[in-house]
């Protein structure tokens, strides 16, 4: 995952020489330039539009805009669902991620043939899919079809409250393959003299697991769960292909919020929505690194 | 150890590899299942497909097929009744219309794409050839960047081709994709890894900046650029909402985003839309697996 690597390219900046410095600044400055013209500069009108009561009258409102947004209905429902939507899908995508890795770290045939499987779904874009998807879960559809037999009454998948669990299977389809290509690359870091040791010494697969590989892969949960985390704020796509603009209340997602405020030109809203959302990621991001950091140490 | 103990081990550990690999092969199964159905229905004929799935199409009019037959349920098959290329021959022939969305498709992903490596490239060798305070800082501003969601950096990217007059012009999308920050960080941290002994030594025989660049550090992270290009594309075949805000006119949509709305009419022709669409990511998987693999191995852990 993570190493100190001694041969890098390093110098410190007194030391450049004057073509060295020159050479510096042209290689990256059109990336910077870029960086700077669509992203951060327009970001600080974003600040100032927060700010503001309207852009004609212009006057310094401070946190009404926020205070109002934090007020507002539909802001309310998109976060909540976006919120619960995380809370649900993070979790079992990080577990169901780590039992594939394990599984195919094991002595099974057709390893090749099974993580070209479980990585197809990243490949194939979601509109391409999303036809097979509503068949499925249609109110007369084929999971319908299944549960009936046991006795169940049909769902209505798409238009009622369970609308959560269909984005859920979506998503883990989605992205069971790229966490688990990242938890088999922490797996196969792992020394194989510390799991030969153990095995000499008695222990269970289970103990193994447990009490040395957990250890060892700490770090990679850790990572996985976050991009998983951020994964789950595009969630918003699915949704979209699945039932368009304007969804059930359930599958009311921020995105949507941003999309009809953004048709409605209301730039206050949707400046002030845009930094909540920028200072959330923030805290996230902070954490992640002083998690990184703590447990880069332990393990090295 | 007797040797019955071993044998029995031995067994024991044979009939767990079995049932692992059941299991494993039946995920596998579930995982394809979608992408399965989705090519094995484009292979139906447009009357088949409006028997099995006529009741999702809500505006559907029952009258006007009066010889067709519909069926109240809707019915997944995997094998056509009849293999037809019915569906090809009228996306490709008769209505231009999904084309057109495909080219769209591909005239806002490869411009971003070429112009993200071509862009981060340069930056990433700046970045890992020189290092300083101010560096760092800038660095972890990237990072930051790249973890922002469309929510927010979709506000900032739409002030600016608001300014710029570039709103629904492909430019809108193009410009802040060119400089999204994803491939400045991949790169980078690859091309950190290249020992410096080689560019010493490149040194020596009097290369220049721009020598070093071009035969040692390209050359060396080849197999990285193709794994980043893959993953851009993908990641931008696929996009929804960039489209959405920037472009009002639904005529310059990409195909990701107008497949579902000929979900909705023509059910008939969507499986074979829907196949034409992943052909390109499909081929790239089946000859660039190893580099997906890559890749995405290098985007484990946030730092250098």
């Amino acid at each position: 995952m993570k190493k100190k690597n001694k041969t890098v390219l390093r110098k410190r900046s007194g030391t450049l020489k004057r073509s060295e410095r020159i050479t510096e600044l042209t290689f990256i400055s059109p990336s910077i330039i870029g960086v700077l013209l669509f992203f951060i500069l327009p970001f600080f009108v974003v600040i100032y539009y927060s700010l503001i009561d309207n852009p004609i009258n212009a006057e310094f409102v401070f946190l009404e805009n926020f205070s109002k947004i934090f007020r507002n209905e539909a802001f309310q429902l998109a976060s909540k669902n976006t919120v619960l939507f995380s809370v649900i899908a993070v979790p079992l995508v990080v577990v169901l991620s780590l039992l594939l890795a394990l599984l195919l770290d094991t002595k099974i045939p057709f390893k090749t043939q099974l993580r070209a499987s479980f990585l197809c779904p990243l490949m194939v874009p979601t509109a391409s899919v999303v036809l097979i998807w509503q068949v499925l879960f249609h109110k007369s559809g084929t999971i319908n079809q299944l549960t009936e037999i046991v006795g169940a009454q049909p769902v209505d998948w798409l238009k009622s409250g369970s609308g959560m669990v269909v984005v859920i299977v979506m998503f883990l389809w989605k992205n069971l393959g790229y966490n688990m290509i990242l938890f088999l690359a922490a797996l196969s870091n792992i020394p194989g003299d510390v799991m030969e040791v153990a095995t000499l010494e008695g222990a269970g697969p289970v103990y193994k697991f447990f009490h040395l590989k957990l250890r060892y892969l700490s770090p990679a949960i850790l990572f996985v769960t976050i991009l998983s985390l951020i994964n789950s704020f595009k969630i918003f796509r699915e949704v979209y292909l699945l039932t368009g603009d304007y969804p059930f209340d359930s599958l009311y997602m921020l995105q949507h919020f941003m999309n009809n405020t953004f048709n409605m030109l209301e730039y206050q809203k949707l400046s002030s929505a845009a930094i909540i959302m920028a200072l959330v990621m923030v805290v996230i991001i902070g954490i992640m690194f002083i998690v990184e950091y703590w447990f880069g140490k332990d393990v090295e | 150890m007797r040797p019955g103990s071993i044998k029995r081990q031995k067994i024991k550990q044979k009939t767990v590899t079995v049932i692992l690999t059941v299991c494993a092969i039946f995920c596998a199964a579930v995982f394809l299942f979608p992408t399965v159905m989705t090519i094995a229905n484009s292979f139906m004929t447009q009357k088949e497909i409006n028997a099995n799935y006529g009741t999702m199409i809500s505006n559907f009019d029952r009258d006007e097929g009066k010889k067709t037959y519909i069926s109240d349920k809707l019915n997944l098959k995997l094998i056509p009744d009849k293999v037809s290329a019915e569906q090809y021959k009228t996306v490709l022939f008769k209505s231009s219309d999904y084309l057109m969305k495909f080219w769209n498709s591909v005239i806002l992903v490869v411009p971003i794409v070429l112009f993200q490596i071509v862009v981060a490239s340069l930056a990433a060798y700046s970045f890992a050839r020189y290092r300083g305070k101010l560096k760092e800082m800038l660095f972890f501003l990237y990072v930051i960047l790249m973890l922002m969601p469309y929510q927010v950096t979709l506000v900032p990217n739409y002030l600016v081709a608001d300014k710029l007059g570039l709103l629904d012009t492909r430019l809108a999308i193009i410009l802040p994709g060119i400089f999204a920050p994803f491939s400045v960080f991949l790169l980078a941290k690859v091309m950190r890894r290249i020992p410096k002994s080689y560019i010493e030594a490149a040194k020596l025989d009097g290369a220049g900046e721009i020598q070093i660049f071009t035969q040692i550090c390209l050359p060396l992270s080849r197999s990285a650029i193709f794994s980043v290009t893959l993953l851009l594309f993908i990641d931008y075949w696929n996009m929804v909402e960039q489209p959405l805000i920037m472009l009002s006119d639904s005529d310059y949509h990409p195909l990701s985003v107008f497949l579902s709305k000929i979900n909705s009419g023509d059910v008939g022709l969507a499986f074979a839309v829907a196949v034409i669409y992943m052909i390109p990511t499909l081929l790239m998987f089946l000859y660039g697996e190893d580099y997906l693999v890559e890749g995405i191995t290098y985007s484990g852990g946030i730092k250098g």
